[in-house]
């Protein structure tokens, strides 16, 4: 029916058609038998959360897979109950066994959609967790709240989620990006009294664009009078730098701000280093603590960069940070870095709050809504530090920054990040009800900075 | 029983309809959102079946499935007008405008020049929207639920109302464009293919018929566009991105030149596989999707459409090779 045949001028022989036929109509009813059964729900004492972190793509060796490792290795030792500090003998979630189901946040904004209502409607998950990419963390909000379903963000670094539209299953338990560049701008300020001029060289999208002007605004107000000599833009993934770092050399602005990360970043820092742009000017960065335990003896000394939160080897100083660095290095063979910092936050979040709501149900398993009242303006400990759900209505988190210069450390084989200075959460973050670029362009009103 | 339902499009199209309603009503919520996508792509690939009858290949389909998404989303954002059929209308309308417009420069373009304009252009488009910070550069922005003649379905019928929406205009635009294909011009956009010298003798202007096609594969990749919009509340440049343009032109290789069902089959087969590989191999679905593709080429170089055709002139060895 329906058809308009052309003759068929394909060489194919009968045989070669059937095999073909039998191909496909076997994979879709292995997809399709598969798809419909779906699995059993979670069983009574489990607690199954869906985590979600790029396992492929750009954003994966950078983000995505530390992420991924981070939440198994913190799953693992919160079923076993061996997470020290304040969770010391707690198993799992409330008691409950903490199942995962992975899925890689590649492939856009509507296919994580698609993967999301997957998770909540045929696995039937408590909880999803992650998301770094902000497009799709404001993709999947509206889902999350159709389906009544629990959601917590990891690094999608937007202010927008909470500031455009308020809901009530979405978290995000981790600071958004305001901070990274407000205490950049601090500590530039500080560091470098002196400087008269400043450049951008940020990606071609939301991120680099959103990083600049946060980073430009702030900088205006502690050091009034900088003046913007140039605002490149490459594009995402480019990997070539070439003109812009011939740009920057000519034009040899006091301070270059940065927000590039994974591959990009790690192109940037390995073609602009043998050209000494480094030693013309200070190129400051807003996350490149990431590239450091990679790039080791290759990273240019004196860079001025913060990880966007204290992570990796700025973590303070406490059991559990110290565990969980320590851990994680024993497992995987590498420092962690920001990102499985930030991703268990999540675990860690969603962990108090279930707990938070049995304890004031009499030790139930808490439904997905006594969850999420728990969850409003609370406050945990993760090892980056005090993580309070204090803004967006008590689902935005907000924590201590840290900014560093990298130093190689020939003895330890390693990149030390020195001169460190811890920023506390309420002096570079916004106040609750308050949308962030509003707050810098005040002059940071209700920041407490002392 | 079965010929009359083939021998009479609307019967047909109505059989189709009925059908894919009924199998809605028993999908479970997850697989609605899928269905209803693949629907809404599949108006899409219609369109770029429409170039592929003429020999030609678009390889920035992106960028009209891209506009009308953002004719959507916009158009309902500032007015504040959410009816579904208003704003789908729109997009439609809008991107036919816009190719009516492109198409007559396009036309004078064949083969691998046509299908790299296309690339450019829609490029343009998406290097645009990155910059265009007031609509959420790359971010992109949120879309209100639809409401349907003034019903605003609450959140637990809100994916089965849609998909009964996409089914219903999936089925009429199918409908129409098999009276279409059948059409003196649609057949003639065949002939484009074949020998354009001949068509002029014939009296008919290549061009004008380039463009004709050209336009209405705008307004279907619109239309799919406003829907996709409207489906998953979010809109973003990547729509416009050429690996999404890529993805459709796999999606039309998939489903051939020959048939209605097949562009909308072979879209459902494509959105199946990428989500299933998704659920169960969560580090190698893209390695499951490219063997997916290859085994496709390999075994089905005319598109499942074929597999129908050629089963049924074997069952029929005497039928006269219709359309031609």
């Amino acid at each position: 029916m329906f058809d308009t045949t052309i003759k068929n001028r394909g060489a194919m022989t009968g045989r070669f058609k059937k095999t073909g036929l039998l191909a496909v109509a076997f994979a879709a009813a292995i997809g399709l038998g598969q798809a419909l059964a779906g699995p059993a729900d979670a069983a009574e004492g489990t607690f199954k959360i869906g985590m979600t972190a790029f396992l492929s793509g750009p954003a994966a060796d950078a983000f995505g897979v530390p992420s991924m490792n981070g939440g198994k290795l913190m799953v693992d030792a919160l079923n076993k109950g061996e997470v020290p500090g304040p969770y010391k003998g707690s198993v799992g979630i409330g008691g409950m066994k903490i199942e995962i189901v992975p899925v890689d946040e590649a492939g856009g904004a509507q296919v994580q959609i698609q993967r999301f209502r997957d998770l909540v409607q045929r696995e039937k998950v408590d909880a999803v967790v992650g998301y770094d990419g902000s497009g799709n963390c404001l993709a999947v909000a509206p889902v999350a709240e159709e389906l009544k379903a629990l959601a917590i963000f990891s690094g999608c670094g937007t202010p927008r989620i909470f500031e455009e539209a308020s809901y009530e299953y979405v978290f995000r338990a981790g600071a958004h990006s305001t901070m990274d560049n407000v205490a950049l701008a601090h500590y530039v300020a500080r560091k470098l009294p002196d400087a008269k001029t400043v450049a951008g060289f940020n990606q071609n999208y939301s991120w680099g664009q959103d990083s600049w002007r946060d980073f430009k605004l702030a900088l205006d107000t502690f050091k009034p009078g900088m003046k913007v000599v140039d605002e490149l833009f490459p594009e995402k993934g480019a990997g070539q730098y070439g003109a812009q770092i011939s740009v920057l050399m000519r034009k040899k602005p006091d301070v270059v701000h940065s927000s590039l990360w994974g591959g990009d970043l790690e192109a940037f820092l390995l073609q602009a280093g043998p050209r000494g742009l480094f030693k013309k000017t200070n190129v400051v960065f807003a996350m490149a603590e990431h590239v450091l335990p990679r790039l080791a003896e290759k990273v240019p000394e004196g860079l001025m960069t913060g990880g966007r939160g204290a992570v990796g080897a700025l973590h303070p100083d406490t059991p559990l940070a110290n565990w969980f660095y320590k851990a994680y290095e024993e497992r995987y063979g590498i420092p962690a870095v920001q990102a499985p910092f930030r991703f268990v936050q999540t675990i860690l979040g969603l962990k108090t709050a279930v707990e938070k709501a049995m304890a004031a149900n009499g030790g139930k398993k808490p439904t997905t809504e006594e969850t999420a009242k728990a969850f409003e303006y609370a406050t945990f400990e993760a090892p980056t530090g005090m993580i309070k759900m204090a803004i967006g209505g008590g689902h935005q988190a907000i924590q201590d920054n840290a900014i560093g210069i990298s130093k190689w450390n020939a003895e330890k084989k390693r990149v030390e990040l020195v001169d460190v200075e811890y920023f506390k959460a309420e002096c570079i973050n916004p106040p609750d009800g308050m949308k962030a670029v509003e707050w810098i362009e005040k002059g940071f009103p209700g920041a407490k900075c002392d | 029983m079965i010929h009359a339902v083939t021998s009479s499009p609307p019967l047909a199209a109505l059989v189709c309809a009925a059908a894919l309603m009924a199998v809605g009503l028993m999908l479970p919520d997850w697989v609605l959102f899928t269905a209803s996508l693949a629907l809404a792509k599949g108006l899409v690939v219609l369109g770029l079946v429409l170039l592929l009858r003429m020999g030609a290949v678009s390889f920035g389909q992106g960028m009209y499935y891209c506009l009308g998404a953002y004719i959507c989303g916009l158009v309902g954002n500032a007015t504040g007008v959410q009816d579904a059929l208003f704003l789908v209308i729109l997009s439609g309308l809008g991107c036919c405008a816009l190719g009516a417009v492109l198409g007559v420069f396009l036309s004078a373009y064949r083969g691998v020049f046509f299908a790299m304009f296309n690339l450019a252009l829609s490029m343009i488009l998406y290097g645009a929207l990155l910059k265009a910070t007031s609509v959420g550069g790359s971010d992109g922005i949120g879309i209100a639920p639809p409401s349907y003649f003034g019903l605003s379905p609450s959140d637990e019928y809100r994916s089965i109302l849609f998909y009964a929406f996409v089914v219903v205009i999936a089925a009429g635009v199918g409908l129409a464009t098999r009276i279409y294909m059948r059409s003196e011009l649609g057949l003639a956009a065949l002939a484009v293919r074949d020998n354009e010298i001949r068509l002029e003798y014939l009296g008919l202007s290549v061009r004008r018929v380039i463009v004709f096609n050209y336009a209405i594969a705008a307004g279907l990749a619109g239309l799919g566009g406003g829907l996709v919009a409207l489906v998953s509340g979010h809109i973003i440049p990547e729509f416009a991105y050429w690996t999404t343009s890529g993805e459709f032109v796999f999606m039309t290789v998939l489903s051939g030149p020959s048939s209605i069902v097949a562009a909308f089959g072979a879209t459902a087969l494509f959105e199946t596989v990428r989500l299933v590989a998704g659920q169960y191999l969560p580090n190698a679905w893209q390695l499951m999707l490219g063997a997916f593709l290859l085994l496709s080429i390999l075994f089905l170089p005319n598109g499942i459409g074929a597999l129908a055709a050629g089963r049924r002139r074997t069952r029929a060895p005497d039928a006269k090779e219709d359309a031609r």
